[in-house]
């Protein structure tokens, strides 16, 4: 069973999720995977900032934010809720 | 004493890692803050006697990683490659251990020993995380010891074990590291063989490293090939690299450098497997509670002004007493010197040139001081990234970063501090940007010249008239920073992947060596440019010095002292006492207009009148355009340079010069065009030195004083010359 298919930025507040997939440039891509976007690493969207742009995100234990636009760029699969 | 041996240890790991904690630890005061030659990243190095040697310790710059998509990580990879310390500690972050990993197997790919350091190890106890450290060891082939840098812990043992791992006659360890998978590999091992055939002896690099970067198609190490070599080879080389990476993309139908991260990331995953326990201890995360407050939707944003203001009245009112301090004391000098030395060129120099426009910047020094104590409070705390994430929506409609907004409103202050505070930014597009726009975020030192002429010209309006003038500064920082992201600085904003790290208890030492790093630049500043400023400024205004005045002011003074001498002696005593009051009015009054035509006759009064034409357009006369090229060394000056030509005497008398401005034909229209001037124009010179400094070329600093400049007249013009047409 996959789960349902989306971009990480559709996902709400206390999801989960697992990435299927990275897109976007060269260099964001790679940065993006050096920091452990990894296809099938667990993501958790903490919450939305106020002005609901950037997402905190905890990926491999740490926390981190990515604006919308950019995790409009990654692709997960598996989306449920509460934390991993 | 003398320590007979040096060793050159380089401090790598990622951001939040706690590594410039272990580096303050190591070194303590004695460190060098400067720039890597050339960027302009932040270069720490300092030194330690300890156990017979002498450690030359770098902090290289935090980095995730060690490709060349970002000046830090070209920076710290050169270093490791091209210097060669004798042992880079890798400071890991326990409670991270498998993104802190992936720097960690970089190094092991680059030819070079490593010692890991464990640190934070206090807080992975706490969170159930327990790290076997002989497992990690011998996994990766790497001494592996625990610290808590914090607390100053294992600090002792990780340098025992650097002097071990210097002194081990045992060569480089060549296994254990990142085994690709079998595709890669055969591209690798061909590759390295062949880049070993032809230009081996032009590298001291490792030829896997080599070839495994030129697989990744890396710009920086493919350039060193060509430079490196004769052209011919290199180019061969990087023929046959080519030639693997195309078969690589067509296999996995990806980049293969994308296919590597993720392999190496598959390699880490398998040691995180062996040498991690988690044990789910019921815990109550501290970080997250705090950003359930900090980072929340209602209070979130009510908090963070709140912070900000605390962060101004603290520099404004504290900062206030050790100003006054520093004034008197600047006071006392001037008084013990003008008792001192004879009247005359040399006293005038010192007093009026040296003393005055050093002064003028000195007594900012607490408040710059207890700025930056508050943004490494920030910084340190782990609140910087959290104002970041709050501020990133608006600040990114500019085409800027989130961390920007703490240096723009720094800027209300004074532009000097702000500008040094975008070290903070790491890329150096945002950093730059943000650096050229702060003079349009309205200083202190201009607010006496709006105070003046709003006060004088729009009296019961000057409140509104001032703040149109803050709102029309953060409208033109806005405007040209759009214009600017999108002519000079073309390209994309720095992805915004920030890392929200757990609060920390911050160290006060770390607190005050940050503080100091940037209190001493700015010290620095004052004795150099801001004194050759000022110098040239005073001697612009005291040369000629053999005016030929239009009337002899000595004999006139001696005239009235002689009219009253014989009026009083034929007085009683309080009669006596009012009429030595209207003669020293007469004498003063004669002072003033002795003092109006000398400035008008030294050269910077011609160089005014030489400007006049420039500035008649927008409504500003002679003895205006000579005020406002004095604000050049500061802004503070304009106001006292203006009191000498109206000839009202000292700036306290504000309302007097007020009057002679109305008097003087200078209309409300002009007097906001001005303001607006004053608002636009060219920088400080402080604040050119800090633009200087900060973006490491004369070039910006130059386009920073001939664009504003520019816009400054225009909008003047505009204004001035429209609003003629209408009134």
């Amino acid at each position: 069973m996959k789960g349902q298919r989306m971009y990480l930025s559709e996902m709400e507040e206390g999801q989960t999720g697992v990435i299927t997939r990275v897109g976007g440039d060269g260099s964001f891509r790679r940065r993006l995977l050096e920091m452990g976007f990894i296809k099938g690493s667990e993501i958790y969207v903490e919450k939305y900032a106020p002005l609901k742009d950037p997402i905190e995100l905890v990926i491999k234990g740490y926390h981190v934010s990515l604006r919308v636009e950019e995790a409009a760029q990654i692709t997960v699969e598996n989306v449920r809720e509460g934390k991993a | 004493m003398k320590f007979p041996k040096t060793l050159t240890i380089a401090l790598a790991g990622n951001p939040n890692s706690g590594k410039t904690t272990i580096f303050n630890n190591l070194t303590g005061t004695r460190q060098k803050v400067g720039n890597w030659p050339g960027v302009t990243v932040e270069k720490k190095e300092g030194h330690l006697h300890k156990h017979g040697y002498d450690f030359k310790i770098i902090d290289l710059p935090g980095t995730y990683s060690l490709t060349a998509f970002s000046l830090e990580e070209i920076v710290a990879r050169d270093f490791i490659l091209d210097e060669k310390p004798d042992v880079v500690i890798d400071i890991i972050d326990s409670t991270n251990l498998e993104r802190s990993l992936y720097l960690a197997t970089q190094l092991r790919e680059l030819d070079t020993r490593v010692v890991f350091a464990l640190n934070m190890s206090d807080m992975a106890h706490d969170r159930g995380i327990r790290i076997d450290d002989s497992k990690l060891s011998e996994l990766l082939d790497v001494p592996v010891v625990y610290t808590v840098g914090n607390r100053d812990e294992g600090i002792d043992d990780l340098l025992k074990k650097v002097i071990e791992v210097a002194e081990s006659p045992k060569g480089l360890p060549k296994e254990r590291r990142v085994k690709y998978s079998k595709d890669i590999e055969e591209a690798i091992a061909p590759l390295s063989d062949f880049i070993a055939d032809r230009v081996q002896d032009s590298f001291s690099y490792d030829v896997r490293w080599i070839a495994i970067k030129l697989l990744e198609d890396d710009a920086v190490v493919k350039k060193r090939v060509l430079e490196g070599t004769d052209n011919h080879h290199g180019k061969i080389v990087l023929e046959e690299a080519h030639k693997h990476r195309e078969r690589l993309t067509r296999q996995y139908n990806e980049d293969p450098g994308i296919v590597m991260t993720e392999e190496r990331y598959g390699f880490i995953t398998g040691i995180i497997r062996e040498v991690l326990k988690t044990s789910r201890k019921s815990r109550v995360d501290v970080s997250r509670n705090i950003d359930l407050i900090l980072t929340n939707r209602f209070l979130g944003f009510p908090i963070f002004i709140f912070f900000i203001w605390l962060m101004f009245q603290m520099t404004f009112t504290l900062g206030a007493y050790p100003m006054g301090w520093i004034e008197s004391g600047i006071d006392l000098i001037s008084g013990v010197a003008g008792g001192l030395l004879p009247d005359g060129l040399f006293k005038s120099l010192i007093i009026d040139g040296i003393i005055a426009g050093v002064g003028s910047v000195a007594i900012f020094l607490p408040n710059i001081l207890i700025l930056f104590f508050c943004i490494a409070l920030f910084e340190d705390t782990g609140y910087m990234a959290r104002a970041a994430f709050l501020m990133d929506k608006i600040m990114h409609l500019i085409g800027l970063h989130g961390k920007s907004f703490i240096p723009m409103l720094m800027g209300f202050g004074c532009n000097v501090p702000a500008i040094m505070a975008t070290r903070t930014l790491e890329s150096r597009k945002d950093r730059i940007l943000t650096v050229l726009i702060n003079p349009f975020m309205s200083c202190s030192a201009r607010l006496p010249i709006y105070i003046l002429l709003a006060g004088t010209f729009f009296a019961g309006r000057a409140g509104n008239v001032i703040f149109s003038l803050y709102l029309i500064g953060i409208v033109f920082a806005i405007l040209a920073g759009r214009l600017i992201r999108s002519t000079l600085l073309k390209g994309d904003t720095a992805p915004f992947v920030m890392e929200l790290p757990p609060y920390r208890m911050p160290m006060f030492s770390s607190l005050m060596i940050h503080m100091w790093d940037r209190g001493k630049i700015f010290i620095k500043k004052m004795g150099g440019i801001i004194l050759i400023g000022s110098v040239i400024v005073w001697a612009l205004s005291a040369f000629p010095q053999n005016i030929q005045f239009s009337r002899d002011y000595d004999a006139q003074i001696r005239g009235i002292e002689a009219l009253y001498q014989a009026k009083m002696s034929e007085v009683t005593v309080p009669a006596g006492e009012a009429l030595e009051s209207a003669r020293d009015d007469a004498i003063a009054e004669l002072e003033r207009a002795r003092s109006a035509e000398k400035a008008e006759k030294s050269y910077i009064g011609r160089m005014g009148k030489v400007m006049a034409p420039v500035f008649a357009p927008i409504g500003i006369d002679w003895r205006g355009s000579v005020a406002l090229l004095t604000g050049f060394v500061a802004k503070e000056i304009v106001v006292s340079t203006m009191g000498v030509l109206y000839a009202t005497g000292s700036e306290e008398e504000g309302e007097v010069l007020g009057n002679v401005l109305k008097t003087s034909g200078m209309t409300p229209l002009a007097a906001y065009a001005m303001m607006l001037f004053v608002l636009l124009y060219i920088p400080c010179l402080a604040t050119i030195a800090a633009i200087k400094r900060e973006t490491d070329s004369w070039r910006w600093a130059l386009f920073s004083v001939a664009f504003n400049t520019s816009l400054a007249w225009i909008v003047a013009f505009v204004v001035y010359q429209g609003g003629r047409l209408f009134i």
